[in-house]
């Protein structure tokens, strides 16, 4: 085994990775970029050492500067983790030519599987079902619009050196082919800098269903497979293992398939055979083709690793470090039913756009396994994936899995940026993801019913007045005491663009009522630590910051606290007229009547006891007339600029 | 050292006594939310109309939220002026803001545009006195047209009248103890000096003025026709004359600006008693109904509410076995030490020996002083007298008028004749005086009264040869009486300011932790007393 380890990495699987290097009595060494100076990995690690810039490409990609960090810390190995130089094979030549050990598999195995058709080929070789289709060199698009044909509708352009969805389009119809031809080339052009695609048959229920492999470089075994059907825009959502439906026979056939690939590469380390599933009549074990091989270890392997019992690092360390396989296919069974879902900072109701933020509170429920790279206080930055954690819970059975994966979502509680922790927890209570009938095109199907931003109920809302007047962890000895009637207090709160008005009555410690407007009431206690609404004990948490608070119950619902110290009038007075503050000469004048301006733009420059003062526009308006002319001598007090009165 | 309450909560006796003392709270609710209700639903709608809140609800918006709100003077006014100033128009009490307890005066211009009755005047110098007693910042809440004109001899030109409002202003700014004015109406006349006056100022845009004369006035004068705005609008005075410092947008942004100037204060509460950790009694204070009997004559043992005031009913009482009509001793209330004087009966020599002892004891040792009074009075007769019961009870009175440490009375049955000045009645200057709805205060029972009354008629009459059948002169007695039962009843005392106001009795523990606390605002200074008549 080694001694040091480098992980060229970041975020969570830099940390999982440490987590058994460290368990095996390994020393880490992390490297980081000028954003990461103060994260997670880097406290977790024996050593750290600074690689560059924010910008991947200025340190994480940079696999000259590692290789020589490993070298400077004296490290032995250097772990990839994923993304990132994982499937580069020229830093794997680099890090052996460096007398370093790569964690994973060779260079030459990486570049096997790293172009799509050569691949399939290789593998169709191998006796591994492949999807039908044209992998050819002829690139002429009447040569492949023929193959379409041939291959039967609907089919799939895919490019050659594709990943993520891109340059992938896919055509129901002859006709439509020549137009998708084009934009799936200059995308692919754009992207990857190579045009040349293939072509596939599109599987009209199709189900992701991967083979996790592990090789020693000569024989290989397989853990299984892991279902992951539920994606958006080819990105994995939410990950099971095993795959719901799955028969003994299909479960033997695609783990012998997945053997035969890895062998056929004499593949070394943690891998995964990617097959599309036609599930269309159900799980067939002629209806599974390869798609991809990743020659790393996957996001989703965590899954994995809770059925098996197997910890997939530890195998990659032993077999690195020359061991050969830890345990024979016979040695590996199924415990149970797991699931993963990823968290991201991404805003759902937006198309799922990433977002950034500080992380003001984080805390996730016991009895889930939680893989992450981030702590609260940690930032979101822009420069990298938005990954906040990954949860994967293991159960019994799939339903009991199921459930508890609904309710680890529901008590997984982050504040200070939007997450789709709702997203996922409505897709974990999605009929036909409970039933266990998935295929990748639920998400799209169900869009709209999974992605409505969550809207706080009253009883919650209630729970974020108390939070924004500070009172959620009760008013404190004496709080609320009167000597006869309750006093109330106000508090303006917005939720989703929508303005509440709350008033909170205090009659005890942990006593409150709180009135919403139109009738609306709630009888809100707080004793021993928890929350009573309407006298049911509930589940409510929440994290409060200075100008906002997340409420989390089931949800996490976010309100902005209305400050009325933000309502500062800057000028005061009348904001209709600009006048002269004092004495002096107008230098300039930028105002014209009727033109729009906005608060703090200037407008006249006037100039005097030998500075030039700025004149600003005091709110937003209309300029009205302009009454100073440059050159002009005025007196203090005298209007220069005024504007259209504001509606009121 | 921990009392044993001897009350037995399933009797019928104590069953008797809880339906009377709740009886009587009733009509004590009932009349503070009379006072509560301000000028009325009419008035208060057209308040509300102007974009204004509520005054109550401008007091809760500047304290900090789920704060304690100690109110004085809940019931002033009470029965007066045909009930036109509920709660004398302006609301007083101390509350938390910015974690600093302040004094809070708020005028209520529904009632009468809060404009100053004579008990408005009163409470608001209340107000005042406690602010600068107990080193409170003052935070104004001013809507206010001013003295009430038809009672304008009795508001304006005495010491304690309308002027002494902005004397008591400007020696407690200059002692340090911050004044905060929030104009948020009008602040006309006498009453512009109010924000004039104070440290720091913020006015309500198109809402609160501020003028020596108002519009009516200055046209009268000068024939100069000005509207309130531009003759003193918050514009005005923030941009022009500079009487106000802050322009607020409405009521809660000039709250929340008013917080934020208290957030600059720069003050911290002095560390001046051994602080233990709280503890509640061992008896429940909901008792209290129960134990204390609803007649005053009928006698009880103090301990019994003592046990239900102070920390694990803890009481350790000094010379229990001396003049034992009184009770004194140490215990601890929320954690502050106190020293308790109670009555038990009539004061004889001994009791007030041991009083006056006791109080010399708290004096040295800087710890305050609760006076938990049930007092008919002193001992009367020829052996008293003759062995100089005077010469002992002055030296209680003086012992309890010269101390320095705060002194917090809570009158928990009858306050007769000189018994309230050696309890430290309101003329001995309490930091806080509060009543429970059972007690009654008079210079002498009724009974007492019209008998001495009927005793001087009797032998005059009989002098002159005549005779008063028993039929005459209960005739005789019977508007005396009537007067002092009306006149020592605690809504009639509470309505004139003789105390700070009628409590729950079961509220007493938070009503005593609130006041001890804002007493301990100030240093507690070294006694000195004075001549004690040996």
């Amino acid at each position: 085994m080694f001694d040091k380890i480098l992980i060229a990495n970041r975020g969570e699987i830099a940390c999982r990775v440490m987590e058994t290097a460290q368990r095996l009595g390994v020393a880490c060494v992390a490297v980081y970029s000028d954003a990461d100076a103060g994260a997670k990995h880097v406290a977790m690690a024996d050593q750290a050492v600074h690689i560059g810039g924010a910008a991947p490409a200025d340190s994480y990609l940079k696999g000259d500067v590692i290789i020589q960090a490993a070298l400077d810390t004296g490290a032995q190995a250097i772990h990839p983790g994923y993304g990132f130089l994982s499937e580069n094979p020229d830093f794997v030549d680099a890090v052996e030519a460096a007398g370093l050990t790569f964690i994973g598999p060779s260079a030459r195995a990486i570049r096997a599987m790293g172009l799509k058709d050569a691949a399939k080929a290789l593998m169709q070789e191998a006796g591994v079902p492949v999807v039908p289709g044209y992998h050819g060199a002829n690139q002429d698009p009447e040569h492949l619009s023929g193959a379409a044909d041939a291959i039967g509708y609907p089919v799939l352009i895919k490019a050659v050196a594709g990943g993520g969805g891109k340059g992938m389009r896919l055509v129901e119809r002859p006709q439509d082919f020549a137009a998708a031809l084009d934009s799936a080339r200059g995308e692919a052009k754009t992207a990857f800098g190579n045009d040349a695609v293939l072509i596939e048959k599109y599987v009209s229920k199709p189900r992701h269903i991967e083979v996790q492999v592990f090789g020693d470089g000569t024989h290989a075994v397989h853990l299984f497979e892991r279902d992951c059907s539920l994606q958006r825009r080819h990105q994995k959502v939410i990950e099971e293992a095993p795959a719901p439906g799955m028969t003994e026979e299909m479960r033997s056939a695609m783990g012998q398939a997945g053997v035969r690939a890895a062998e056929a590469i004499g593949y070394k380390g943690a891998g995964t055979v990617e097959f599309i599933v036609d599930a269309s009549e159900g799980l067939r074990a002629d209806r599974f083709w390869f798609m991809e091989m990743n020659t790393r270890l996957q996001v989703e392997h965590p899954v994995t690793e809770a059925i098996t019992g197997v910890d997939l690092v530890e195998w990659q360390l032993r077999v690195a470090a020359g061991e050969s396989l830890p345990a024979r296919q016979e040695d590996l069974s199924i415990n149970g039913h797991a699931f993963e879902a990823r968290i991201y900072a991404e805003d759902v109701p937006k198309g799922f756009l990433p977002a950034t933020g500080t992380l003001s509170h984080l805390e996730f429920p016991a009895g889930a396994r939680i893989d992450s790279g981030v702590r609260a206080g940690d930032t979101i930055s822009p420069w990298y994936d938005p990954m906040i954690a990954k949860i994967t819970v293991h159960g019994p059975t799939r339903g009991a899995a199921l459930r508890q994966l609904e309710r680890a979502l529901r008590w997984t509680d982050i504040g200070g940026t939007v997450t789709n922790v709702s997203f996922l927890r409505l897709l974990a209570c999605q009929p036909d993801f409970v039933r266990g009938d998935v295929d990748t095109g639920l998400i799209g199907r169900e869009a709209d019913s999974l992605t409505a931003a969550p809207v706080a109920c009253t009883k919650a809302r209630s729970i974020a007045a108390l939070a924004a007047l500070g009172l959620h962890e009760g008013a404190g000895e004496l709080g609320g005491f009167t000597l006869w009637e309750p006093l109330g207090w106000d508090v303006a709160l917005i939720h989703q663009n929508e303005d509440i008005q709350a008033r909170v009555l205090v009659s005890g410690p942990g006593c409150f009522d709180v009135s919403l407007g139109e009738g609306v009431r709630h009888r809100v206690e707080f004793r021993g630590g928890l929350w009573w609404v309407d006298a049911t004990r509930v589940q409510a948490r929440v994290a409060r910051q200075p100008d906002e608070l997340t409420v989390f119950w089931g949800n996490g619902y976010r309100f902005d606290i209305f400050d009325p110290l933000a309502r500062e009038t800057s000028a005061g007075g009348d904001t209709n007229v600009i006048l002269a503050p004092m004495p002096g000469l107008v230098k300039a004048v930028f105002a014209t009547a009727g033109q729009e301006v906005r608060e703090g733009d200037r407008l006249a420059i006037l100039e005097a006891m030998k500075m030039e003062h700025s004149l600003l526009a005091a709110r937003d308006g209309v300029v009205a007339e302009v009454l100073a002319t440059a050159g002009s001598q005025v007196e203090a007090g005298a209007a220069l600029v005024r504007l259209e009165p504001e509606d009121e | 050292m921990k009392l044993n309450s001897k009350a037995m909560p399933a009797s019928e006796g104590f069953k008797a006594n809880r339906d009377a003392h709740l009886e009587a709270l009733a009509r004590i609710g009932a009349a503070a939310e009379a006072a509560r209700a301000g000028g009325g639903d009419r008035a208060r709608e057209r308040h509300v109309s102007r974009g204004k809140m509520l005054p109550r609800r401008r007091v809760a918006n500047l304290l900090d939220p789920g704060s304690p709100f100690l109110e004085i003077g809940a019931t002033a006014a009470h029965d007066m002026y045909d009930n036109a100033a509920p709660c004398a128009g302006v609301i007083a009490g101390i509350g938390r803001v910015e974690g600093q307890e302040v004094m809070v005066v708020c005028n209520d211009a529904t009632v009468k545009g809060g404009t100053y009755y004579p008990m408005t005047v009163k409470k608001h110098l209340r107000a005042q006195e406690i602010a600068e007693e107990n080193n409170l910042p003052c935070i104004y809440l001013v809507d206010s047209g001013g003295a009430n004109l038809p009672n304008q001899d009795e508001v304006f030109p005495d010491r304690d009248h309308f002027g002494r409002i902005f004397y008591n202003q400007a020696r407690m700014s200059a002692k340090g103890i911050p004044q905060i004015a929030v104009v948020m109406g009008s602040c006309t006349a006498g009453g512009a000096y109010v924000p004039a006056m104070s440290d720091v100022t913020i006015i309500v845009k198109e809402q609160g003025t501020i003028f020596l004369a108002g519009p009516p006035l200055v046209k009268a004068a000068t024939g100069e026709v000005v509207s309130a705005e531009d003759l003193g609008g918050g514009d005005v005075h923030t941009r022009l004359s500079g009487v106000a410092d802050y322009l607020a947008e409405d009521d809660a942004h000039a709250l929340a600006l008013a917080r934020r100037a208290v957030r600059s204060l720069n003050r911290r509460k002095p560390l001046t008693v051994d602080w233990a950790s709280p503890e509640e009694p061992a008896y429940d204070p909901e008792e209290i109904l129960g134990v204390v009997p609803a007649d005053l004559k009928t006698p009880y043992d103090i301990r019994e509410v003592i046990a239900r005031l102070v920390d694990g009913s803890r009481f350790d009482e000094f010379k229990p076995r001396f003049g034992e009509t009184i009770v004194c001793g140490f215990a601890h209330l929320k954690g502050c030490p106190i020293g308790i004087i109670a009555n038990n009966g009539v004061i004889f020599s001994e009791a007030a020996q041991k009083a006056a002892h006791f109080v010399e004891l708290c004096s040295q040792r800087k710890i305050p002083l609760v006076f938990l009074q049930n007092i008919t009075g002193f001992m009367v007769g020829r052996k008293y007298e003759n062995e100089g019961i005077a010469r002992h009870g002055a030296k209680m009175v003086t012992a309890v008028a010269t101390t320095s440490v705060p002194k917090i009375t809570m009158l928990v049955g009858g306050s007769f004749g000189a018994g309230n000045y050696g309890m430290a009645g309101r003329a001995y200057q309490p930091r806080f005086l509060w009543t429970w709805p059972n007690s009654r205060i008079s210079v002498m029972g009724g009974e007492q009264a019209a008998g001495v009354l009927a005793t001087v008629k009797r032998d005059g009459i009989e002098r002159a040869g005549g005779s008063w059948s028993t039929e005459e002169e209960a005739e005789f007695k019977r508007p005396t009486l009537e007067m002092f039962e009306r006149q020592s009843h605690p809504l009639y005392a509470s309505a004139r300011l003789w105390d700070d106001g009628i409590i729950d009795p079961r509220k007493s523990r938070d009503v005593l932790a609130l006041s001890l606390s804002a007493a301990l605002n100030a240093p507690i200074e070294e006694t000195r007393f004075g001549v004690f008549r040996m």
